[in-house]
């Protein structure tokens, strides 16, 4: 708990660091990570060459923008610097964006060109910044030195005051000891059943939630690697956020399009990988593991085959996080395409997590809360044009927003078929 | 006001009290003993709070176990065309024999899951049946044979090969390949291929339910052995000669969607086909027909010969019941008006020869009936089959390859045909199961289901339809083309082999690709073309006239569920689907009408559908004797019995299909050139036991109350108004409340507001008001009519409609919605205890006298939940898991559900259905499923693949209904989002709407003015809707469209007029207190 903690604060600062060097120029940046960062990175090889200074590297800056849209023409057309990259980087084709312009493509140059790579201040390991102090235990403490002491102040009176009593000859009461006593046995029973039931009924409503739950992976697979470090956007591996009720989990292919080349981890020194047991682990030979999935056979650089020519290669069994029950419909395209909601909004600080953990409750209250406070596309989707009452209090300023509880978005059949 | 009689059953009609048996909701008893004294019943309050103490220990022990680890796990290599969680749709084509429809197969994440009608087809239009509609569980059949074996042993295909090329080597006698009718030209060609290579080999053609009088007369007397097209919809007139045109006969679905053009009527459009029919038994299209009449199956031809003389000579009809000898006169003279239509369903020769000779007559060749376009659905000739089982049986045969038959079974005389079997020195079966052939076959080689498969079909010359697999196999079978091109010793493979004659048919791949995508290639337009008649009439009618009948003839039908047999029988979801007519499941039975009920003497009483327990009789045909319990099938003539084919099969062939019926294939008869489907020489007999047989219809009762509005043409065109101005008169009294006087308070926002300005005047004559006003204020009865607010429904206001004149109660939408939903499959125990699940029924009534069949007039009516705007079953449940959503939808939240069944006691039109058993494995508690040792391989793993993921199973003790098939609109609501644009109309389709091939449902959004509901309620149909129970102000947001027959012949008893207000006979003051 601690570590993580740790960790989020480092890269909470880290990411702050990033933003304010690339918030002058926001456009290369948001091109950079949704077209380019899946097989570049600024300063580091990967799939394709490390960008920064790019623009002095080739022969001209036509040239580059020829390149990024159709880079495969180049490279027919026998062009010799096109040829020089195509070959030294094993033959890989990169993909042509015809529909980038020449501005965006000089954004993305000044983007990367302004890059600076995260400082490597924080220690391995984390523990860099400690937690704020806690002092509930204190004050724990102390109410109970005080109800102790009140207790033997109250026993040190009631025998002095019997023992007084004893002196003068006046005839006391026996004694009654406090188990039997009958005040504090209700007064125990009543305690008793109130935490008891509250512990019941909490448990009972908490049963199939696994909030926290953060299972051990077949490959430790770090999102803050991919989509923190090298900013790999998300739907480039769960695709199917946009368009599916699934986000997906991506095929070995998927992962294979970039670790094709990428067969080492190399930032062991700024970001040592650690499970949450608190385990080193070696990037490079979980890359290896992937490998052994997908049926890559690293030193020819070919996949492996079955005599009848398919890939060798078979799923990788990972363990699932988010459980929904079987009653709920859950779309992911409805949220993420349709309301525009963030994957961090519910799946958390997921850029950051070297291990993912679910980090909602998923349950139905949580689900309720978001609909009962969150505002719809109103205005900019044509779709809720049929609602031309809630159109005309926006209008006349009635209404403030509208948000899915209005448009029926609380009722059970919305997730419940 | 007189009143038709509507009724479901003889019970209801002639002893109301009887009903009281069904009243309440669940035909059972309490499992406890509530007489006496609490303490001394058998289920004292100890024991009840001893089960109290298990079951909540249990569930806490069940309960409290730690959350299972579940996996996630991805594809290895995602398929570039599949997005996980999106269905893909692939077009298709289903044939069956020579059943025939080009469908949208839906495969989700790799699997079949739900079948659509190919809407680019002008043969169908998108239309299915209920077999269609089924064929995907056939699919996940666990009883599919899973590997090709000889003598019942498996064997690899390469071992196989190696025989059976041997066997064909060494042959002496020609080799035979016995197949149904086939519609692909490739698969033709392949047949031809082997032919080539084994030049003495035969191809014979067969169909267990014969056509092949038809393609014989049509051969003589028009020069061609084919079917024409025919065309119901450019028919006026129709006469139908025991032709089940809309539920079995030929190509039901076209006809279906052929005949409801011409049955689509409205007030301002009052043109409507005229159809008589004449019928040995009682079918839907005789339910659907205008003018009904019965005769003997072997007096078919002379009723064919006299309405031949009607229209030719105008000579009086001399045969049958006074009722058929009017409509033959009657038909006659309006057949002569042009644009006549005559369908037979007699496989006689002689027959189809003067039914030919009618068409000729009538001049339909050409109008009606296209010669130039040939139907190919049945190609099958009973000579071949008759001269092949002589060869067997003289050992004149080598070889016998029998694809997609089952003769052991199908053939009426199957000892014989066994016999010749034993005699063949090689038999193979492409069965796709070990069934009655199969088992008696040397070597099995197991065909790939139509969905697995690559093929064609050319159902009408010119016209084309592609097959594409939406599966690898999922067992080791091969395409039947396959193992003939091997043995042929070819090496192209079967899929190459087509691809390469349709890209060179289509001239380019471009052309292949999209003919693929499309599913038909199809002429743009239909060339017609008629045919002059060159039979021989006098001979046919000489024939006709020495056909000798019988006192009780049994004839043989197919059901509109099970077909002929095949794969069918083992279909659950085809077995649980209640008969359109006997509204029977999981059994056959010989349906007799109640008069040879009576004679035979089984115990016809009012309680007659109330008690599942039905007299058996025996059937004895030369040496074959089948036990049948009877049903009582108003409508049937008095002197036939009836039995469903597709019954009685072998266990191998299923858990589902073995034990369930008797097989009544031996009651064919052959008159030596065709099969006759009815036996003159069998007799029947009463035996001494009895029979339970799961019927549905008594199960929920309306309690009385009126449910339909009928009409007759000529009433409807004189007043089309009279169902509007009815319903404004009820209505309309509830324009403005008695203190709102003055209608500028309330009045002016709809029409019909004047009439409620003095409400006095309209309490005291509701009829001069309604005149005043035709509309009915549905505003106003919304708002006025109730305590309870009315709420708003911004955006979308689900609606449905359906039409009950275009609707023949042919089940695909039964079928359809069980497919979308998940519906369970019960099992006929459960039936029987009114336990089944279907969330859509076709309610059945009959009207007319019992006694003679020719009088009964039979309505349907699919029954759903209306989705009540003020729903009563909302208002009684406890823990309000069943509420109402904005848009219209009764909603069910299953998981919310505590099984009190207070919602389906407040029900007043009993759709709500409690899962009482944990029918699918859906319980959290394991080994809790319910078996029956019948039902049940509807859980193997196997078939379970079929289950919609976007729907939820139910498990046991929530209740369940219609959802309007919410997963469809919310999907069709989330692609409008995506696209950032409102629904359109006709975008969000519930799957009955889809599957029914009459097309007599509408879905869409009330709220959208221009949508196809809003019309058909505002303008199009406003005189014919009506809502169901709408006095008792529940708001339903489904209409109904009011039937209109095309008669003036009033049948039902104690009607005089033409349109009434049914009330079924059932006396609400009598009833008991439940």
């Amino acid at each position: 708990m601690i570590r993580r903690f740790a960790q989020r604060a480092f890269i909470f600062f880290s990411v702050l660091l990033i933003n304010s060097t690339a918030i002058a120029q926001p456009d290369g940046k948001a091109l950079f990570t949704s077209n380019c960062a899946s097989c570049h990175h600024p300063v580091k090889k990967s799939t394709g060459p490390a960008l920064q200074g790019v623009d002095g590297r080739v022969p001209s800056k036509e040239w580059l923008h020829k390149w990024v849209r159709n880079s495969a023409g180049m490279i027919a057309s026998g062009d010799e610097y096109a040829q020089k990259i195509y070959n030294e980087y094993n033959k890989t084709a990169m993909t042509a964006f015809p529909n980038l312009t020449d501005e965006e493509i000089d954004a993305i140059v000044g983007y990367v060109n302004s890059y600076k790579a995260p400082t490597t201040a924080v220690p391995a390991g984390g523990g860099a910044t400690a937690p704020k102090e806690d002092n509930t235990w204190l004050y724990g403490v102390l109410t109970g030195i005080l109800f102790l002491l009140g207790v033997i102040l109250w026993r040190v009176n009631s025998g002095l005051r019997r023992a007084a009593h004893q002196k003068e000859g006046i005839p006391t009461e026996d004694e009654i000891p406090l188990y039997r006593n009958k005040v504090v046995i209700a007064l125990t029973c009543i305690v008793v059943f109130i935490f008891c039931g509250y512990w019941i009924v909490n448990g009972a409503i908490e049963m199939g939630r696994q909030q926290n739950y953060q299972p051990e992976q077949p490959i430790f697979y770090s999102h803050k690697v991919h989509a923190g470090i090298n900013q790999v956007n998300c739907l480039y591996c769960h695709a199917g956020a946009e368009k599916s009720r699934q986000a997906m989990i991506p095929s070995a292919n998927v992962c294979m399009n970039c670790h094709m080349q990428i067969n080492e981890y190399t930032s062991e020194e700024t970001h040592p990988l650690y499970t949450a047991e608190g385990v080193k682990v070696n990037g490079t030979e979980e890359i290896k593991k992937l490998y052994d999935y997908a049926g890559w056979d690293e030193k020819t650089g070919t996949y492996k085959r079955k005599p009848n020519g398919e890939i060798d290669s078979r799923p990788i069994p990972w363990t699932k996080i988010h459980n929904l029950a079987d009653h709920v419909y859950f779309n992911h395209s409805q949220h993420v395409a349709v309301g525009k909601v963030q994957c961090q909004q519910c799946h958390g600080d997921i850029q950051n997590m070297d291990e993912v953990y679910q980090f909602s409750p998923l349950s139905m209250g949580w689900c309720i809360n978001c609909h009962r406070q969150t505002k719809v596309q109103f205005e900019s989707n044509n779709y809720y044009s049929i609602f031309e009452k809630y159109h005309k209090e926006l209008k006349s300023g009635e209404r403030e927003g509208v948000t899915v509880e209005d448009i029926g978005g609380l009722e059970c059949q919305r997730c419940h078929y | 006001m007189s009143q038709k009689q509507y009724w479901k059953g003889i019970g209801q009609l002639q002893n109301p009290a009887a009903e009281n048996e069904v009243a309440d909701e669940f035909n059972e008893s309490l499992p406890f003993d509530l007489s006496g004294n609490l303490l001394d019943a058998t289920t004292p309050r100890r024991d009840f709070l001893k089960f109290l103490g298990f079951s909540t220990a249990a569930a806490t022990l069940a309960a409290s176990c730690e959350m299972p680890v579940r996996k996630v796990i991805p594809y290895a290599i995602k398929p570039e065309d599949i997005v996980p969680g999106v269905p893909n749709y692939y077009a298709s084509t289903f044939a069956d024999g020579g059943d025939y429809a080009p469908i949208v197969v839906k495969t989700r994440d790799g699997r079949p899951i739900k079948i659509e009608g190919n809407e680019l087809s002008t043969i169908t239009g998108g239309g299915t049946s209920a077999r269609i509609q089924a064929s995907v569980l056939n699919l996940y059949d666990k009883t599919r044979q899973r590997f090709p074996a000889a003598e019942g042993k498996e064997v690899t295909f390469d071992a196989l090969d190696r025989q059976i090329k041997e066997a064909l080597a060494g042959n002496t006698a020609p080799a035979y390949i016995l197949t149904s009718t086939i519609l692909s030209p490739t698969t033709k060609d392949v047949i031809a291929k082997f032919i080539a290579k084994y030049p003495s080999a035969k191809h014979v053609t067969y169909d267990p339910v014969s056509y092949s009088g038809m393609l014989l007369a049509n051969e003589a007397s028009y020069g061609k052995r084919a079917l024409p097209s025919y065309h119901f919809d450019k028919a006026k007139t129709i006469v139908s000669l025991g032709a089940d045109f809309l539920g079995t006969w030929l190509s039901p679905v076209e006809f279906s969607w052929q005949y409801s053009k011409g049955r689509n009527i409205s007030a301002r459009n009052t043109e409507m086909s005229k159809h008589y029919h004449i019928e040995s038994n009682h079918t839907i299209t005789g339910a659907a027909a205008d003018e009904r009449a019965t005769c003997k199956p072997s007096e078919m031809g002379a009723v064919v010969v006299a309405l031949y003389n009607a229209i030719t000579t105008g000579a009086a009809p001399a045969t049958g019941s006074a009722k058929l000898k009017a409509m033959i006169t009657q038909a006659a003279a309006d057949l002569k008006k042009g644009n006549g239509l005559v369908v037979c369903g007699s496989n006689d020769v002689h027959v189809q020869t003067v039914v030919n000779a009618i068409n000729s007559a009538i001049g339909a060749d050409g109008t009606t009936i296209n010669r130039a376009v040939t139907s190919n659905y049945k190609q099958g000739i009973d000579g071949d089959m008759m001269m092949l089982v002589d060869a067997m049986n003289n050992g004149q045969v080598g070889a016998l390859f029998i694809h997609g038959l089952n003769p052991v079974y199908e053939y009426f005389d199957s000892k014989k045909f066994e016999a010749g079997l034993a005699k063949v020195p090689v038999t193979v079966s492409f069965a796709d199961r070990m069934d009655e052939t199969a088992q008696k076959c040397k070597f099995i080689v197991p065909d790939h289901h139509f969905l697995e498969s690559w093929g064609d079909a050319e159902p009408k010359s010119g016209y084309y339809s592609l097959m594409q697999p939406a599966i690898a196999p999922l067992f080791k079978t091969r395409a039947f083309q396959d193992s003939l091109l091997i043995w042929a010793g070819e090496t192209t493979t079967y899929g190459d082999y087509w691809q390469s004659y349709w890209t060179g048919k289509l001239g380019s791949q471009e052309n292949f690709d999209r003919a693929l995508q499309n599913g038909v290639i199809e002429p743009a337009a239909m060339p017609m073309g008629g045919g002059s008649f060159a039979g021989n009439l006098a001979a046919a009618t000489a024939a006709i006239q020495a056909t000798q009948g019988a006192a009780v003839e049994v004839m043989v039908y197919e059901k509109v569920s099970i077909g002929y047999g095949g794969a069918w029988s083992n279909n659950p979801w085809l077995q649980e689907m209640p008969d359109p007519i006997t509204r029977a499941t999981w059994d056959n039975y010989a349906c007799m009408s109640p008069v040879l009920a009576k004679k035979m003497d089984a115990e016809l009483t009012a309680l007659n559908e109330v008690v599942p327990e039905k007299r058996v009789v025996s059937i004895k045909i030369n040496d074959t004797e089948i036990k049948l319990p009877v049903m009582v099938v108003p409508g049937m003539h008095n002197e036939v019995v009836a039995v469903a084919l597709g019954y009685g099969r072998d266990e191998k062939v299923g858990r589902a299909a073995a034990k369930t019926g008797q097989n009544a294939y031996p009651l064919i008869s052959s008159n030596g050139t065709t099969f006759n489907a009815y036996s003159a020489t069998a007799t029947v007999t009463k035996t001494d036991t009895v029979h339970a047989i799961a019927q549905v219809q008594t199960h929920a009762s309306y309690e009385g109350r009126p449910i339909l509005h009928e009409f007759t043409l000529e009433e409807f065109k004189k007043d089309p108004n009279a169902l509007l101005n009815e319903r404004a008169a009820e209505i309309n009294k509830y324009a403005a409340l008695p203190w709102e006087k003055d209608a500028e308070h309330h009045g002016g926002a709809h029409e019909g507001a004047e009439a409620g300005h003095d409400t006095h005047a309209a309490a005291a004559a509701g009829h001069a008001v309604a005149a005043a006003s035709a509309v009915p204020d549905e505003e106003g009865f919304r708002k006025n009519g109730t305590l309870y607010p009315d709420y708003e429904h911004l955006g979308i206001h689900w609606g449905m409609s359906i039409d009950t004149n275009s609707c023949t109660g042919c089940g695909a939408c039964v079928i359809a919605c069980q497919a979308e939903n998940n519906i369970s499959v019960v099992g006929k125990t459960h039936v029987i205890q009114s336990h089944e699940m279907h969330w859509l029924r076709i309610d059945r009534y009959f009207a007319g006298k019992v006694e003679d069949p020719d009088s009964i007039q039979t309505i349907f009516q699919p029954m759903l939940c209306q989705h009540c705007d003020n729903a009563p079953c909302e208002n009684v449940c406890p823990v309000s898991a069943t509420n109402h959503s904005s848009e219209g939808i009764n909603q069910m939240a299953y998981n919310r559900c505590i099984g009190t069944k207070y919602c389906a006691n407040n029900c007043p039109y009993k759709v709500r259905h409690f899962n009482w058993m944990d029918w699918n494995g859906a319980d959290c508690f394991d080994d809790n499923l319910y078996e029956d040792y019948r039902r049940d391989d509807i859980n193997d793993d196997l078939t379970r693949m079929v289950l919609n993921p976007d729907v939820t199973v139910r498990s046991r003790g929530v209740m369940e209904k219609c959802s309007f098939c919410v997963q469809r609109l919310q999907d069709a609501k989330l692609t409008a989002k995506k696209e950032g644009r409102p629904v359109k109309d006709g975008e969000a389709r519930t799957a009955c709407q889809q599957a029914c091939a009459s097309g007599c449902i509408v879905f869409g959004n009330v709220n959208d003015p221009e949508s196809k509901i809003s019309k058909i309620r505002k303008e199009e149909q406003k005189e014919r809707t009506f809502y169901v129970l709408e006095q008792i102000h529940t708001l339903p947001n489904i209409n109904y469209l009011s039937k209109v027959r095309n008669t003036d012949l009033v049948n039902a008893a104690g009607v005089e007029k033409g349109h009434e207000t049914i009330f079924p006979n059932d006396d609400f003051s009598q009833r008991p207190h439940a």
